[in-house]
């Protein structure tokens, strides 16, 4: 398709070009171009939503050059959801960040973000497992950048700890990639998945890259190199980490797993990855609970929100396509509320430090008195990541529940509902800090009212998706090459 | 459609939209946030009205929307639906009301006004719910939005109560979904009323289907307080009196029985319920949590706590009722779900009044207020009375129908049970009532509020005035269709005649 009508390829080109721009531009121009930027982005977006709702799947070659050779990129429902999604979790923190953020370490921070956006483009329209590579390389990049922007002690030892890892899980991957090749001599993503074929070169592949990847997501027992990044880095940073980054490891791993059929062949495997996932649940929600710090309890609870995700793994089963349904569409919900509500809660926990001056819970005291929208906001996050109804977290996990019902796999509903109370229990503990009443003076700093709307908006959406689950259960539902290959 | 089928939806919107609004509305704005609440509580009661009439005219309004493939929320206003619906209505107001005077001048009244109306929009929502799943969010969202409320004067005790509170409703609630998610895996989406499908599924299933009660029963038992998940009721008292009120006859153990009631009656429907041998474990737990409620209510000193053991006993009468397998006892247990929330926000708001204006907070303490607080120690009478269900106060009403309905269904132990208890009832009532009308002054009051020896403010009065009236009328005029017993019966015949 001609480069002018289709989204697809501005989906890269934007925060490529924004990137250079905000890098050579004065200081002061580049908020004003990367709203410009962000809009443009936005637009895309929709665009793109609306050509594949209504013309199918879409698939472009950059510059024409044709696979093998080029880089060609498609589009189905499953890219479109998380294109939207990034767009939206990304503008919002991109202008929370504007305002958050000192002039100087603004005018730092957009060319970063805009690396960041680009790569998380490109890994979710990647049609190849090379530029699969080459996208999670950039991300790494732009996110270790972003962890040492806080450019404390702390959080330079943090952002080094996470290159380690991430290097590593790159590097894994990359190996793995290249014994595919051999193996089956293509990189494509749809000729791998027609020419697979198992074999020893296979296996270690696949290890290699699943290592890769789950270092990467920061699956436990993998995860410790996460809570001191997330919770150290700066709010917005700590935002984009948490719902988006962690998200592109992920999204690999998803595609990996469905199109090429793995968990036909590996249940066993399957089996251990939702073990791995019910770790991270247990160990994520004990250490959230044990946190003093606002932003490490946020941190930890992504930890075992990884988890839930990680559940669909075993409960994709080659026998019970309903239950495979489901698991691949709560799993994906999952994911979604996921996003919106822990962006939201990062926000809302900057704005009450905003306030306090304080990282720890116990001078959150008397907040919920003095900054009540905050804490709505921080609460109806809250609900999302408990699986409280009404929210998307927990019509997503009504569906794994249902998935684990359905094809027999009892222990994962004992490890959900476990798992909802040990949420909810490190939720409701940072709330009762903030009833308490206590005799200090009440000297606070007011953050600005659009700081505290856009945690509430981003709050509100993982909200709203309790009631508009449907809307990306069609989308990822759409025919594509998941689709084809789930039972 | 018809535009009647809108009126559930409005329902809920009018409580969701104060809530909104008094979120966003300044500390500072009293009259205007006291105006929101009260006008939105009129609107409901008017809306209310407009469902009567269409339930009465054999309409059932009714709202779907799909939220996941092959599962609707649906709001449907139906006879049952409407008893509670109304209950919540009415007394809402007069709460709002009570709620306005009793915090004036103190803190955080945003917060409070805000979170008390989305406590009420979640009440409305689950007695207008059409299925399980609906059910399920609503009694969930009541759970959130009364956390605030517990925990509201921020004090130690307040924030201990609240973990309390909220480990208690937050494992019941982890059960009710595990019964609710595994009903929808066996047999889809079962709407309210539907209870053929269950019957075919207990024949399918019938170990699966005991189970699945079990664990629906269990999960809400710790709202409605059935031993042995009562300990967070008395512990709950630490809150405002207002915030009492809701749990205790408004909302909180409402929900739970509420939702006991259309378990039994709507997803198992009661002859199946019977036949399987469910009524009678029920029967024994309920009889023994009024006992055992009672017995706890008279060995406290603290008012509010005696008055929240009396809860424990008074909302497993409703069960009882319900146990009893017949027309008589539904009417009995459904009448009292009325009764018992019109006496016990009665007794409430006279415990609060006795605080706020003497600083009581004691049973020793109630020595002579009869003369000092004369209106509000008559309807704290009215209220004990009922209680231990003395005609012609509503009580009395709830009483003699179990009383008929044990009969009918040949359990006459339960006789024993109603005896017992009343007896219970009357020997820690009466002794409060003698301190207060008999006893002479001992000394001074904890903590008198200067108002020129009045009884406690218009605010606080009046409300618990008025719900000791109500207390009365729904005694005296039970024979109206618009009374609690001309409804209770109303809904009983259409569910026997089913």
């Amino acid at each position: 398709m001609n480069m002018i009508l289709s989204p697809i390829p501005w989906l890269l080109v934007i925060p490529l070009a924004g990137a250079t721009l905000t890098m050579l531009l004065p200081y002061h121009w580049r908020s004003a171009a990367s709203v410009v930027g962000i809009f443009t982005q936005l637009m895309a977006s929709v665009i793109l939503w609306y050509q594949v709702t209504h013309y199918g799947p879409q698939f472009y070659a950059m510059a024409d050059w044709q696979a093998p050779l080029g880089i060609s990129l498609r589009a189905d429902g499953l890219a479109t959801l998380f294109v939207l999604m990034s767009s939206l979790v990304a503008s919002a923190c991109a202008f929370y960040a504007h305002h958050y953020l000192s002039l100087h370490k603004r005018a730092n921070f957009w060319p970063l973000l805009w690396f960041l956006w680009a790569s998380l483009n490109g890994i979710w329209l990647a049609a190849d497992t090379f530029n699969l590579y080459v996208g999670l390389e950039l991300l790494t990049f732009a996110a270790v950048g972003l962890v040492a922007f806080a450019s404390d002690e702390r959080s330079l030892e943090a952002s080094i700890r996470y290159l380690y890892a991430a290097l590593l899980g790159s590097m894994a991957y990359l190996l793995g990639v290249a014994l595919l090749y051999g193996a089956q001599g293509t990189l494509a993503m749809d000729s791998l998945a027609e020419t697979w074929q198992w074999g020893p070169t296979t296996q270690v592949a696949v290890t290699l890259i699943l290592g890769g990847l789950l270092l990467k997501t920061a699956v436990f027992p993998l995860h410790t190199w996460l809570p001191p990044a997330h919770g150290g880095a700066l709010t917005p940073v700590s935002a984009l980490l948490s719902a988006l980054v962690i998200k592109a490891s992920f999204y690999i791993l998803l595609r990996f797993w469905i199109e090429f059929q793995i968990y036909q062949f590996l249940p066993s495997l399957s089996q251990l990855l939702g073990a791995l996932g019910a770790g991270a649940i247990l160990w994520g929600g004990w250490m959230a609970l044990r946190q003093t710090h606002l932003k490490m309890v946020v941190a930890y609870s992504t930890v075992a929100q990884i988890g839930y995700m990680t559940l669909m793994f075993p409960l994709l089963v080659a026998e019970n396509s309903e239950a495979s349904m489901l698991a691949y569409q709560g799993g994906i919900l999952m994911l979604l509320a996921h996003a919106f509500a822990k962006a939201g809660m990062f926000l809302a926990a900057g704005n009450l430090i905003f306030c306090t001056g304080k990282p720890d819970l116990v001078s959150l005291a008397g907040m919920s008195r003095y900054r009540p929208l905050n804490i709505f906001a921080f609460g109806l996050a809250g609900v999302s990541l408990m699986g409280l109804p009404p929210s998307g977290g927990f019509n997503a996990k009504w569906m794994l529940l249902q998935s684990s019902f359905m094809s027999g796999q009892w222990w994962w509903i004992v490890v959900l509902l476990l798992g909802s109370l040990l949420s909810a229990a490190y939720i409701f503990r940072v709330f009762a800090y903030t009833y308490q009443e206590t005799d200090a003076l009440d000297t606070y700093k007011r953050p600005r009212l659009s700081l505290e709307l856009i945690a509430l908006s981003l709050s509100g959406i993982s909200i709203l998706l309790g009631f508009a689950s449907l809307w990306p259960l069609e989308m990822i539902s759409l025919p594509g090459p998941v689709m084809e290959a789930l039972p | 459609m018809s535009w009647t089928d809108w009126l559930p939806l409005a329902v809920l919107m009018t409580s969701f939209m104060a809530a909104t609004i008094i979120f966003m509305l300044p500390e500072q704005r009293h009259v205007l946030r006291s105006t929101i609440n009260l006008g939105a509580a009129c609107i409901k009661l008017i809306l209310i009205v407009f469902l009567i009439q269409a339930v009465l005219k054999q309409q059932y309004p009714e709202i779907r929307l799909e939220v996941l493939p092959g599962l609707e929320l649906i709001l449907r206003a139906d006879s049952l639906a409407i008893l509670f619906a109304g209950l919540s209505s009415v007394l809402w107001l007069f709460t709002t009301l009570y709620a306005i005077g009793y915090l004036e001048n103190s803190p955080n009244r945003s917060r409070f006004f805000g979170y008390f109306s989305l406590c009420v929009a979640s009440t409305m929502g689950i007695s207008l719910a059409g299925n399980l799943f609906t059910f399920l969010i609503f009694y969930e969202l009541l759970t959130l939005s009364t956390y605030p409320l517990v925990v509201h004067r921020g004090n130690a005790a307040s924030i201990k109560a609240g973990r309390t509170y909220l480990i208690y409703t937050l494992s019941g609630g982890v059960v009710l979904l595990l019964g609710v998610a595994a009903l929808y895996a066996l047999g889809g989406d079962i709407a309210f009323g539907d209870i053929e499908r269950t019957a075919a599924l207990v024949g399918t299933w019938p170990e699966l289907m005991t189970i699945i009660f079990i664990l629906l029963i269990a999960g809400l038992g710790v709202k409605a307080a059935i031993f042995p998940f009562h300990g967070w009721l008395p512990t709950a008292m630490v809150a405002p009196a207002p915030v009492s009120a809701l749990l205790h006859a408004v909302a909180v153990v409402k929900a739970g029985a509420f939702g006991i009631v259309r378990v039994i009656y709507d997803i198992y429907g009661i002859e199946l319920s019977w036949q399987q041998g469910f009524l009678f474990p029920i029967a024994v737990l309920a009889s023994f949590t009024i006992l055992y409620g009672s017995w706890r209510a008279l060995q406290q000193i603290d008012i509010k706590k005696r008055l929240a053991y009396s809860t424990v006993s008074q909302v497993s009468y409703i069960l009882l009722g319900i146990s009893l397998f017949g027309p008589l006892g539904t009417i009995g247990g459904l009448v009292h779900l009325l009764h018992q929330g019109l006496m016990k926000v009665t007794l409430f708001f006279c415990a609060g009044n006795f605080a706020e204006t003497l600083g009581i907070h004691k049973i020793h303490e109630l020595d002579g207020v009869g003369k000092r607080m004369p209106l509000t120690s008559a309807a704290f009478t009215v209220g004990a009375l009922g209680m231990i269900g003395l005609p012609p106060v509503a009580g009395f009403i709830s009483k003699w129908y179990l009383g008929m309905g044990a009969l009918e269904a040949n359990m006459e132990w339960v006789i024993f049970v109603l005896i017992g208890s009343s007896l219970l009832n009357a020997a820690y009532f009466l002794p409060v009532l003698k301190r207060i009308w008999f006893n002479p002054q001992q000394g001074q009051w904890p903590l008198e509020v200067i108002n020129n020896n009045r009884d406690a403010i218009p605010l606080l009065l009046i409300p618990a005035l008025v719900t000791a009236s109500l207390s009365i009328a729904a005694g005296l005029f039970a024979s109206s269709i618009l009374s609690p017993l001309g409804w209770a019966e109303l809904i009983t015949l259409r569910e026997y005649l089913r």
